[in-house]
């Protein structure tokens, strides 16, 4: 619902500005969605046109001088169809600024200057209506300040109300719940009984009893619907997100923002007979206002007359029955619909509307013969008129409902977690106008105001006091929960699912002992110095591990000699180096032997070899989000065969663990006749990543130019890629290596190397020139660092 | 015997020349054999006088030995060359990538389901779950939401027929929680739930994270501290959070969720409207009514439930602009949900 914050503060007064009032109405429940000023320009004024002559150059553009209230005529450019001599309307002076920013300034026009800028309503932001410049009453003061005319010192502010919140659907509603919170009162519109000048009216029948209990109406004659709605009245509709129709659909609406209460105006000339509230009968329908023809259900609540429908109650009114511009006499609905009556209708015709909205959730239903005195008072001043009598049909028993709730002293502490002084809890009800008829030790007994459908049992209430009291003043109790504080960050990975991956990759984990035989130990892992145990439980359980490693590898030729040719196996845990401090740190090692695969008839019987054993690994460095900080370099190592042992080392060269193949030698002194191959990697330095960012993908295509080239056989793909990457280009978006053709065939030690490149752009489809340029790029710089040669 | 000294050099320089293990047999067979060169002489001893047997016998054992010494050696030497040859034939580029090193990804929502249920998992909470295709009753009946309940105007539901719906949310799983569990209750119920809405900033399907717990003196001060926790925990910072009142039909007191908005730090922006706060969650006191539909004594219970959006909590997490992406399921897209 959107509201004009000037309206609201003459209906109460509150010492807040409007960031603290919204601030307040949002932490209240009443959700405040935008905030937005009512004119956002500056430098305007009433200026009247004194006349208007054609530009010498310009067919569209006239000449006009105008009056600015300044003394002197000043002339300015117009291009709008309706400019006339005499009109008043805004002027955008030198200086003045427009929503949006733009800034007035001295201009040319097809060579006549132009001091200034006659504005339409839609370029000041005041409406949707381009039509034309914006006119202006003709007692608009020349001169004046637009803002100051149109009192424009003023918000919008628009609050999202909850389905339970149907009071506030009113400027009234929401001074109520401000006075609650800021704890003040406010001060609703008075309305004085109308006495009747005549005795004009129509019968009205109430034939849906509980749909609809209460129906007040009158009957005015004799009024002018051509005059204008005024400024003031239109401005608030404006405000308040409603278009100005005609004078009388003004009124209603204005009466609806203010009070809450719909009201719906007939042309009393196209009523025939009496007035009778029931539901629609088989086969019935209705011309809607919009001209929509609709087949009534029989769940629809009608409006009729002696001849059928007239309006869908509560809904939106026919098309036959409206108010027109010849209306002389008019019959005004001020009635209540019962909620459940109404619920779903609107949905099921597909139409909602600002009626339909209060209905369906309730309106006050004392509101009736008081929504219509001010609506009567309003349309006298406006369009004329004599009212009748207001009549109220009400079917019998009908009785305001009066709700009566217990609300236990005992129960606000269970359920809110805070025993309140009762001296807090009765100042709280009594802003909220709910009635406190008894107070005892342990309960109060309350009585719920008219406007508030939505209390209704003892919960209701303590959620009242929790809201005016605020939800931010309420404990928190935290007991139990700090733990959370020290949970697993996202960034790292759990251990558990490394474990997970290398499983779903065909490895076994293995538990072996911490201690192993030093002799071992010191042929796959020299040099680094143990820390015996003192009273071993053997002599080949006599040191701690330096390295998972000879475990795997005992564990390995356990297997072996047992038959199992194809051998999988990783383990974690800790490491043992001696020193000062004594270093223990977590380790993942992994060891394979045999065929790629398991046996299968759709398997090949390839054995592993060292990129297997790398791959396994970049596939944990991938999931751990380690790879684009590891790299794999040539480096021997006591228990690898040199040429395919690497170090994966960081950024700054720190070599955090090993992988390649086992040592022949080592091999052979285990007993092992067949190919091994290990890794083994500090976890706490692969373990964490990053948090996912995300980034938009490219709806543009890639291109990829694939290269073939030999290089000396020594030049390795990290070295290439380093090249080809530097000289690639922004645009280089994937590099592969397809192809690499080593040795015998290829003369001069030398090697066929194939990569594939693609480029893509986030912007744009490249075009060919510049991918050629960047290949080109490329390959000049692997001639100048490799002396590469391209294939043909 | 003069010959010895001839001999050694000979078969010496035969032994260093020697590039193969095949020819250093031929050449120890030639000295040392039996009939080998070394080997004739030790037969010639017989023709020397009895002093002098003794000391040429010496010398050419001597010699024997020599030789056999240079043989091992020179055999030794062939193997570890052999071995060194084989491995640098068998060397190689160890930078090239790994095989079949690539894994896959779960998809940001599993991502974010998974945070938060180990999250709450870490406070006792259980995991229930229940269906999809779901009875009127309990998506909305039991749930304080009778036909016409301007309520039901919230959820826009999507019918299989007159009494069945896709749930509209995980609300009715707290249902059928407390129908056949008895008090203290504590669970959460993950799942996905429809709603007939489809635009910028909503698809017809999503995903909620749904709690309760059901005890004896439980109260919003309790629901206030635990979803506090949760938001910290899940954002991994120390969050500003705030409660506002609200209104949902099964809860009451009822409250909307708010985080500080981590792009303008509150100042208000555009991902804000302007507001510093971002809605992330609703929750609030279990309705006396909802109680009562599920046999719980509302004078010895208390309890509270909270509801939340993954979609939305995984996109003010991972900085996810477009709401459809989710469900899009493009690899590229699904490929930046790694720690990479």
């Amino acid at each position: 619902m959107k509201f004009s914050e000037a309206w609201l503060r003459e209906l109460v007064k509150v010492d807040d500005d409007t960031a603290g009032l919204v601030r307040r109405l949002t932490m209240a429940g009443l959700e405040v969605d935008a905030v937005e000023p009512v004119g956002d320009f500056s430098g305007v004024i009433v200026a009247r046109v004194q006349s208007v002559n054609a530009h010498p150059s310009a067919e569209k553009l006239k000449l006009c001088r105008v009056d600015a209230g300044q003394g002197e005529l000043i002339q300015v450019v117009c291009g709008a169809a309706n400019v006339v001599e005499g009109m008043r309307t805004p002027l955008a002076t030198i200086g003045a600024s427009l929503p949006g920013g733009a800034r007035i300034d001295q201009t040319t026009l097809k060579g006549e200057p132009s001091f200034g800028m006659l504005c339409s309503a839609a370029e000041l932001g005041l409406s949707d209506d381009t039509a034309g410049l914006m006119e202006l009453p003709a007692e608009a003061p020349v001169g004046a300040d637009l803002r100051d005319y149109l009192n424009l010192e003023d918000t919008v502010i628009d609050v999202d109300l909850t389905p339970n919140r149907a009071d506030c659907l009113s400027i009234s509603g929401l001074a109520r719940e401000v006075a609650a919170l800021y704890g003040t009162v406010c001060t609703l519109p008075q309305t004085n009984n109308i006495a009747s000048t005549h005795d004009g009216e129509l019968p009205v029948r109430l034939s849906a009893d509980a749909a609809c209990p209460h129906y007040a109406s009158r009957v005015i004659v004799g009024v002018d619907i051509n005059r204008p709605s005024p400024l003031w009245l239109r401005e608030k509709l404006r405000r308040s997100g409603l278009r100005s129709i005609d004078p009388v659909v003004d009124v209603t609406n204005y009466v609806m923002l203010e009070t809450g209460q719909p009201l719906h105006a007939f042309d009393l000339d196209t009523l025939s007979g009496g007035i009778e509230v029931r539901y629609a009968k088989d086969g019935e329908s209705l011309t809607l206002l919009g001209g929509e023809v609709v087949e009534l259900d029989r769940e629809t609540l009608v409006i009729a007359d002696n001849r059928g429908p007239l309006a869908m109650a509560g809904v939106m009114g026919g098309a036959e029955s409206a108010v027109s511009g010849q209306t002389k006499n008019l019959f005004i609905e001020s009635a209540h619909f019962a909620p459940v009556a109404l619920a779903g209708t609107a949905r099921r015709y597909g139409l909602h509307t600002d009626a339909s909205h209060r209905f369906e959730r309730g309106v006050d239903p004392t509101l009736p013969a008081v929504a219509l005195e001010r609506a009567t008072e309003l349309l006298m001043a406006i369009v004329g008129g004599n009212p009748g009598e207001v009549r109220i049909a009400e079917t019998d028993g009908f009785a305001v409902p009066r709700r009566e709730i217990t609300l236990r002293r005992s129960r606000i502490s269970q359920q809110l977690g805070i025993a309140l002084e009762s001296e807090m809890v009765t100042d709280l009800l009594r802003r909220l106008n709910i009635a406190i008829l008894e107070t005892t030790q342990e309960s109060w007994l309350c009585v719920a105001p008219a406007w508030r459908f939505d209390l209704a049992i003892e919960a209701d209430l303590i959620e009242e006091v929790a809201r005016v009291y605020g939800y931010e003043n309420l404990p928190v109790n935290r007991v139990g929960i700090e733990l959370l504080q020290h949970g697993p960050r996202e960034a790292e990975t759990p251990l558990g699912r490394v474990k997970d991956l290398l499983v779903a990759r065909g490895y076994s984990e293995a538990i072996t002992y911490s201690f192993v035989d030093a002799g071992l130990q010191d042929k796959v892992n020299p040099d680094v110095p143990a820390i015996p145990v003192a009273n071993p439980i053997s002599h080949d359980m006599a040191v701690m591990r330096t390295s998972l490693v000879p475990g795997l590898l005992q564990t390995l030729v356990h297997n072996i000699n047992r038959q199992q040719s194809r051998v999988r196996l990783f383990e974690t845990g800790l490491r043992f180096i001696a020193g000062k401090p004594l270093r223990q740190e977590n380790m993942l090692a992994a060891v394979i032997t045999g065929t790629r695969y398991a046996e299968n008839w759709a398997n090949s019987r390839e054995k592993v070899d060292f990129f297997d054993i790398k791959g396994d690994l970049e596939a944990v460095l991938g999931l751990t989000g380690a790879s684009a900080r590891c790299a794999t370099a040539s480096k021997e190592h006591a228990g690898l065969q040199p040429g395919q042992s690497a170090a994966i080392v960081d950024d700054a060269g720190r070599v955090m663990g090993y992988m390649g193949k086992l040592h022949p030698v080592l091999g052979k002194g285990l007993g092992i006749n067949q190919s091994v191959y290990w890794f083994e990697i500090e976890l706490a330095a692969i373990i964490t990543g990053h948090i996912p960012e995300f980034r938009e993908t490219t709806k543009f295509p890639g291109t990829r130019r694939d290269l073939a080239f030999f290089v000396d056989a020594a030049v390795t793909y990290r070295e290439l890629s380093h090249i080809v990457e530097t000289h690639a280009g922004e645009n280089l978006h994937d590099l592969k290596v397809f192809d690499i053709y080593n040795a015998k065939h290829v003369e001069n030690n030398r090697k066929s190397v194939g990569i594939g490149l693609t480029f893509q752009d986030n912007s744009r489809t490249l075009t060919d020139e510049e991918v050629n340029s960047a290949v080109n790029e490329v390959v000049v710089a692997l001639k100048e660092n490799f002396s590469a040669e391209l294939r043909g | 015997m003069d010959q010895l000294e001839a001999l050694i050099e000979s078969a010496t320089g035969a032994i260093q020349a020697c590039e193969n293990g095949a020819d250093l047999e031929l050449i120890r067979v030639e000295y040392l054999g039996k009939k080998g060169k070394v080997t004739a002489l030790l037969k010639e001893l017989g023709r020397l006088s009895n002093e002098e047997r003794p000391k040429a016998g010496a010398r050419i054992n001597e010699a024997k030995s020599l030789l056999q010494k240079h043989i091992g050696e020179r055999r030794g030497a062939l193997e570890e060359r052999a071995l060194a040859d084989a491995m640098a034939a068998e060397s190689v580029d160890v930078t090239l990538p790994g095989r079949n090193s690539e894994v896959g990804v779960l998809h940001p929502i599993t991502r974010s389901m998974q945070r938060i249920v180990d999250i709450f998992l870490r406070l006792g909470y259980d995991v229930a779950e229940g269906p999809e295709i779901e009875d009127d009753y309990h998506n909305f009946e039991a749930l304080n939401i009778p036909a016409h309940h301007p309520a039901r105007a919230m959820h826009d539901t999507f019918y299989v027929d007159e009494s069945t719906v896709l749930r509209t949310h995980t609300s009715p799983v707290q249902i059928r929680t407390m129908e056949t569990r008895e008090p203290p209750i504590r669970v959460i119920c993950p799942g996905r739930v429809y709603r007939c809405d489809s635009d910028l900033t909503h698809t017809p399907m999503f995903h909620q994270v749904e709690g309760l717990v059901v005890d004896k003196n439980i109260s919003f001060a309790d629901l206030k501290g635990v979803v506090d926790a949760f938001l910290k925990a899940f954002f991994e910072t120390d969050q500003a959070v705030r409660f506002r009142p609200s209104y949902f039909p099964f809860t009451e007191p009822s409250a909307e969720v708010d985080i500080r908005c981590a792009s303008c730090a509150g100042a208000g922006c555009r991902i804000c409207s302007h507001t510093g706060w971002l809605e992330v969650m609703g929750c609030g006191m279990v309705h006396p009514n909802v109680f009562s539909a599920c046999g719980i004594n509302t004078d010895t219970y208390t309890g509270f439930a909270f509801g939340m959006g993954v979609e939305r909590l995984t996109m003010l997490r991972y900085g996810v602009t477009d709401l459809r992406l989710f469900f899009e399921n493009d690899i590229r897209f699904l490929n930046q949900f790694v720690n990479n």
